[in-house]
């Protein structure tokens, strides 16, 4: 892969990583499962389960089904109280990239507004990434989300 | 044992000396919350501590918390199991700050003393003095010397503790139904899948009633209802032992028809709402027993569940008395397959912080403190299924959560 291609394949890469935070944010998330391949594996986990090899994670998808039951849920079967995250995304870590593929690491943070302005920080950890770069359209074949704490306030209802 | 004086005068009333009826007050009061901690926690009652699984060499340690209390859980030489209490006997430091790991003594970082796997005091720095000046006292004796014990019992992987020298033994404690129900879960070597803690922001008691509460489930967890989950459950019952705080309920389900049904489905399109993927709610019987649906507490503050092939253990931990950890512990066992194992994981999306039948349970409890918030004159009202603590063989009933307050009031004295 010449120096060329690979610039392009690492804004792609961000590009497809900005989309992502966008759908969430902006409560678009009727598109979040359309940002995978199928079957897949999405997870969000803690750190100290993930360190330990332990799979039991938080939220978990391994097909786009799993994804699109998940956002039909949020919408019409769970009860929560109204809130939207403001994710903040970097640094990029390159780990390879190869002609169908790249492995990426990314820091995150998300923050947590509740419908009555009161903003924590909700969670930092980092996007473990393996992407499909074969076609136009960069997809997750797995994002795997790894949260620094075990602790979740009150409740996980929004992917991260 | 610790019996302050009303500092506010606005002691907890119950309004009568029944069960059915619960003084608001009793999830906002600061005396009350300090109360709990010496009659309830650090009283005749016997908690999660650990899995047996952690422990496994000599040296194993695990740290958890009994109530607000730090404590120590060690497999020594003899390969017994120890319990005590996580603070230094000299001037009251935390002893040890890792979460878990394996040792082969504790040493104070603060002045040195050192302790063996069973809490018996074996070191103490400078114990001579310096160049024969100074050191401890002469009648000081070392071996007199130990951190503060927990009697310890373990039954089906779990171990359990109490500070209480004379409760009754783990499963007299716990009652013949609930010693079934927890070694019909437990019935094979459990392996940790991981764990989750949820921090609640509301009083512990909340949760833990909210856990015993079967008439919920089909009102709030809007899932059950949107997807038909529960549609071939069969009837089930409460078992509820003698001093009312642990008990179990469960349901059955007619799994053969439920594939069936599923697979029906899939050929006629219902217009009702379908999952996309049935893989989360697609279970096995794995206890052979029809049983779908148990769900199990130790008072004050443990549950055991199976939901479907979700094994889990949660804990309740006070801390403050508005605010609440909530642990879960994921389980598997020793002999799942690969398939199994992948099919606890698709299930998990059920239970924990993000479950679709739990989501719900995390902030409700905060509901209710919100709106009990300088506003807990009164009482609620725990009258389905009528004023007493029995078993009974029907769910639509709230005889759980008045066990657990009936458990509660003896051992408050209230
Ligand atoms: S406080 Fe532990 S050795 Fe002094
Ligand atoms: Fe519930």
């Amino acid at each position: 892969m010449t120096d060329r291609d690979e610039q392009a394949v690492r804004i792609g890469v961000q590009e497809l990583s900005g989309l992502y935070a966008e759908i969430i944010d902006e409560d678009r998330l009727e598109e979040w499962p359309d940002l995978f391949v199928d079957p897949c594996r999405y997870q969000i986990i803690s750190h100290s389960n993930h360190e330990a090899g332990m799979r039991q994670g938080v939220m978990y998808a391994a097909t786009r089904g799993m994804l699109l039951d998940r956002v039909f849920t949020l919408r019409q079967a769970n009860l929560y109280e109204p809130h939207r995250y403001r994710h903040v995304v970097g640094p990029y870590r390159f780990k390879s990239i190869e002609r169908d593929t790249a492995i990426v690491h990314t820091h995150f943070i998300v923050a947590r507004i509740m419908h009555s302005g009161e903003t924590t920080l909700f969670a930092t950890g980092r996007y473990l990434d393996d992407i499909d770069i074969s076609g136009p359209d960069y997809k997750f074949r797995e994002r795997i989300v790894v949260i620094d704490s075990d602790q979740i306030d009150t409740l996980l209802a929004i992917p991260i | 044992m610790y019996d302050p004086e009303p500092s506010s005068g606005r002691r907890v009333a119950w309004p009568s000396n029944g069960i059915s009826e619960v003084p608001f007050r009793t999830y906002t009061d600061q005396d009350t919350y300090v109360r709990e901690q010496e009659r309830i926690f650090k009283g005749d009652t016997w908690h999660y501590l650990c899995l047996e699984a952690e422990l496994t060499a000599a040296g194993d340690f695990v740290s958890t918390t009994v109530g607000e209390v730090s404590v120590l859980v060690t497999r020594d030489a003899e390969r017994t199991v120890n319990a005590f209490v996580n603070r230094c006997i000299h001037r009251g430091n935390l002893l040890c700050m890792g979460r878990q790991g394996n040792v082969k003594k504790f040493s104070c970082m603060y002045h040195g003393w050192t302790y063996d796997l069973t809490g018996q005091l074996t070191g103490v720095a400078f114990e001579q003095g310096v160049q024969g000046k100074g050191g401890m006292a002469p009648e000081f004796r070392k071996e007199e010397h130990r951190l503060q014990k927990l009697r310890v019992e373990v039954l089906g992987g779990i171990v359990f503790g109490t500070f209480s020298d004379k409760v009754a033994g783990l499963e007299d404690w716990l009652g013949a139904d609930v010693v079934r129900g927890l070694t019909r879960v437990m019935n094979r070597a459990p392996t940790l899948l991981g764990r989750n803690t949820q921090i609640l922001p509301n009083n512990w008691k909340l949760y833990i009633e909210n856990v015993k509460d079967t008439y919920h489930a089909s009102i709030l967890h809007l899932f059950l209802t949107t997807f038909k989950i529960n549609k071939l459950n069969m009837p089930g019952g409460i078992f509820i032992n003698p001093d009312g705080g642990n008990h179990y309920s469960f349901a059955k389900l007619d799994y053969e028809a439920e594939t069936a049904a599923y697979k029906d489905e899939g050929i006629r399109a219902e217009s009702d709402f379908r999952l996309q993927d049935r893989s989360v709610v697609e279970s096995v019987d794995e206890y052979g027993d029809g049983v779908s649906v148990q769900i199990l507490t130790v008072f004050p503050g443990m549950v055991l569940q199976q939901v479907r092939n979700t094994i889990a253990v949660r804990v309740i931990r006070p801390r403050g008395v508005d605010r609440t950890e909530l642990e879960w512990i994921h389980l598997g066992f020793e002999d799942d397959d690969e398939e199994m194992t992948e099919r606890r994981l698709r299930q998990g999306n059920l239970i924990g912080p993000a479950g679709y039948v739990a989501m719900e349970d995390g902030f409700i409890g905060g509901f209710v403190q919100r709106a009990l918030q300088y506003n807990d004159e009164g009482a609620g009202v725990v009258m389905m299924g009528g004023h007493e603590a029995e078993s009974q063989t029907f769910k639509a009933s709230e005889s759980a959560i008045r066990g657990f307050w009936k458990h509660y009031r003896a051992l408050m004295g209230e």
